[in-house]
């Protein structure tokens, strides 16, 4: 089954005529994705190696029928981008592009919020359902069609476990980054909602990152619904001390923030903590194996 | 991007939010001439851009002319160590001197954006003048979060709950307008947090702040031209500077292994990774997406600059970035800068055959590591080998270097 992504889904490409829009658009098509259309406004009639350009996203949504966006337009214009999108009543968009500025996404997040729309990002390498669909940034040849649900802030660190997890013979049902900034569409909670409700996934990797209170909030919420297993990594152990990584908004929760903070919750949940990032692929496979008795 | 107290207020007064009267001094001469003209006493505020100046003494009163100008003159060049510069310091080149405010009754105010519910929030507190961190530890009750919803704005009742629960019904036309202000301020500026701390009643109950800190969102800065040219340069770590405007994002650590990473979450646990084999990492390097000869040329230049450096640690993950290019990269890179220590290089992903291909067939000696642990092992066998062969010429080196 997977998640969100799915070989029938229709993708559009808001920036496809950009170098980054163009390789990528061109990218997940290769893989197997349906990349059905672009959008790059003024640039409408064109066509990207039989890719159709459109300067609307609506006029893309009417000629090609879309249910996802990939979203490659530069900062500024960004927000007005993702905006566009629900706007034309597509409900899953991910957005890769990275410096949005803070502000432009506190009014999109308000409007996503009401409208009920998946944005996945900004500041993302995107969703993939491994063999199946691939929308985003990342490599495609490391992820193997299984069983393990990635959830990352990160999105050079989902390549690195996704391609661990497919080492030791394993794989993943659905993979994706939640993005980086401060703002950003989704949290681990709703994913974790999904992967738990979904037959084909087993178990979940969480792949965290210092500051703020995202990964304690999981916890709570594992703690709370999930009966799959789960593993997690928080990087930046080692991140020196006393520089500030985050502003009062995360400051201001005390001690939440820190690495200790963070496998101090998830522990207490029953998360399987991974703390050293060389070794995820096997620890998931051992523990999947002793522990739950998978037959791997 | 921080902005120095001064310019904060300067802001906030363009906003008419009430600020101490002052003025900036570069040279001791100042310090007595802002003195003579405000009246005493007055006080000297170091304005660099870092927390905890006033317990590391960036912050002092002068009662005359001649005592401001002797206190400026020891405050210039010195350098403060606060818990966030780390052990090197900030050094002083700007005072603020002011008029000292007659305090009644410090408080704490501020306007963040909170990450979790995706909007502006104002933190406010009675417990002014100790750290927003402290007051959470001690006094967690203490503090006030409203969350405001950008499309309405600050409310009235909320400016009512602030009236109440800060004590300031005789000063409610004072906070009405200065949250008002400062909120505009926030929106106008794309900031990221802007803080008064304290911000102070006075013996004749006004309202003034008597610190302010402004922290502009970086990736509004493109749209921020009159802000953007309020950033002082000199208040930056050279080697960090130098590789921001390289389009690198660079930290730099005190350990002895050199890291050149894509992507600031594989940087990071690549840093994790040589901790827990042993080793310490000697910076933090993210090289981007745009992994060409020139960024990994410069790259290697600031890493090796450190002559702490032993050994460095490439680790590549493709995705955006295609093996192939940051191979080609570095050996183009190599032909530029010279370095001298060993590196190891870890490539995988897009296009991985063809890059490690192109570094095998180069001549040059890499050592190349299959995963990520397996790395971090070769590289801290090599910086613990030579911490054992050759102590003193390290030592030796440097010195030479700091001379």
């Amino acid at each position: 089954m997977a998640i969100a992504v799915y070989k029938t889904s229709r993708v559009i490409v808001q920036g496809i005529t950009g170098k980054e829009g163009r390789y990528h658009a061109l990218a997940c098509r290769d893989y197997g994705t349906k990349i059905v259309g672009g959008v790059t406004p003024g640039k409408g009639g064109q066509d990207i190696e039989g890719i159709p350009v459109f300067n609307t996203v609506e006029e893309a949504v009417q000629k090609t029928n879309p249910n996802v966006s990939l979203i490659f337009v530069p900062p500024p214009f960004a927000a007005d981008a993702i905006l566009e999108a629900v706007g034309s009543g597509i409900k899953i968009i991910v957005c890769i592009t990275e410096g949005i500025p803070v502000l432009d996404m506190v009014k999109v997040k308000r409007v996503i919020e009401k409208e009920g729309i998946i944005l996945i990002g900004p500041n993302c390498p995107g969703i993939i359902t491994p063999e199946a669909s691939k929308i985003g940034i990342m490599p495609g040849h490391i992820f193997k069609r299984g069983s393990i649900g990635i959830i990352s802030r990160s999105g050079t660190l989902l390549y690195e476990t996704a391609d661990q997890i497919s080492k030791v013979g394993l794989g993943q049902s659905t993979c994706l980054g939640i993005g980086g900034d401060p703002i950003v569409g989704t949290d681990y909670i709703f994913w974790l909602e999904k992967f738990e409700q979904d037959p084909e996934t087993e178990a979940v990797m969480i792949v965290g990152e210092i500051g703020g209170d995202a990964e304690e909030k999981a916890a709570e919420y594992i703690k709370a619904y999930v009966t799959k297993p789960v593993f997690a990594f928080v990087a930046g152990a080692s991140a020196p001390k006393g520089r500030r990584m985050g502003h009062a908004g995360a400051i201001i929760m005390g001690k939440k923030g820190t690495v200790e903070s963070k496998y101090a919750a998830l522990k207490e949940a029953g998360v399987h903590v991974i703390e050293n990032p060389g070794y995820v692929g096997e620890t998931i496979y051992k523990t999947l194996k002793e522990k739950y008795h998978f037959s791997i | 991007m921080k902005l120095h107290e001064y310019q904060a207020k300067e802001l906030m007064s363009l906003y008419e939010v009430p600020i101490p009267e002052g003025r900036v001094a570069y040279f001791p001469y100042d310090a007595w001439m802002v003195a003579m003209e405000l009246g005493f006493p007055v006080v000297l505020k170091a304005q660099v851009l870092t927390g905890g100046r006033g317990k590391a003494g960036g912050v002092k009163i002068a009662k005359t002319a001649d005592e401001a100008r002797d206190i400026a003159q020891e405050l210039f060049g010195k350098t403060l160590v606060t818990a966030q510069t780390g052990p090197q310091g900030v050094r002083v080149r700007k005072l603020l001197v002011e008029k000292v405010s007659s305090i009644k009754r410090e408080l704490y105010f501020s306007i963040t954006i909170d990450r979790t519910i995706g909007k502006p929030v104002v933190i406010a507190s009675k417990r002014g003048g100790m750290s927003i961190e402290e007051v959470s530890e001690l006094y967690p009750e203490d503090i006030i979060k409203i969350p405001i919803d950008p499309a309405v704005g600050f409310l009235p009742y909320q400016i009512r709950r602030l009236k109440y629960d800060l004590d300031l019904v005789e000063q409610e036309k004072e906070i009405s307008k200065i949250v008002s202000s400062l909120y505009k301020l926030f929106m106008d500026k794309d900031c990221s947090l802007l803080e008064m701390n304290p911000l102070v009643v006075t013996d004749t109950d006004h309202l003034v702040a008597l610190d302010a800190k402004i922290e502009i969102d970086d990736n509004a800065i493109f749209r921020r031209k009159e802000v953007a040219k309020m950033r002082d340069l000199t208040e930056y770590d050279p080697d960090e500077l130098e590789a921001r405007f390289a389009g690198l994002n660079f930290i730099k650590l005190d350990g002895d292994i050199g890291c050149m990473v894509n992507g600031a979450g594989l940087a990071m646990a690549t840093m994790d990774v040589i901790k827990f084999a042993g080793g310490s990492p000697a910076n933090f390097l993210d090289v981007g997406g745009e992994a060409t000869p020139d960024t990994i040329a410069k790259g290697f230049e600031i890493i090796t600059r450190d002559s702490k450096v032993k050994a460095i640690f490439i680790n590549i993950f493709g995705g955006i970035v295609r093996c192939d290019k940051v191979a080609n990269g570095i050996l183009q890179a190599l032909k530029t800068v010279e370095v001298k220590v060993p590196i190891v290089v870890r490539l995988t992903g897009m296009n991985k055959e063809e890059g490690m291909e192109m570094l095998k067939n180069s001549g040059l000696a890499f050592s190349v590591a299959n995963d990520i642990k397996e790395a971090a092992h070769m590289i801290t066998q090599i910086t613990k080998g030579k911490n054992q062969d050759q102590p003193k010429e390290t030592t030796k080196e440097t010195n030479k270097k700091e001379k």
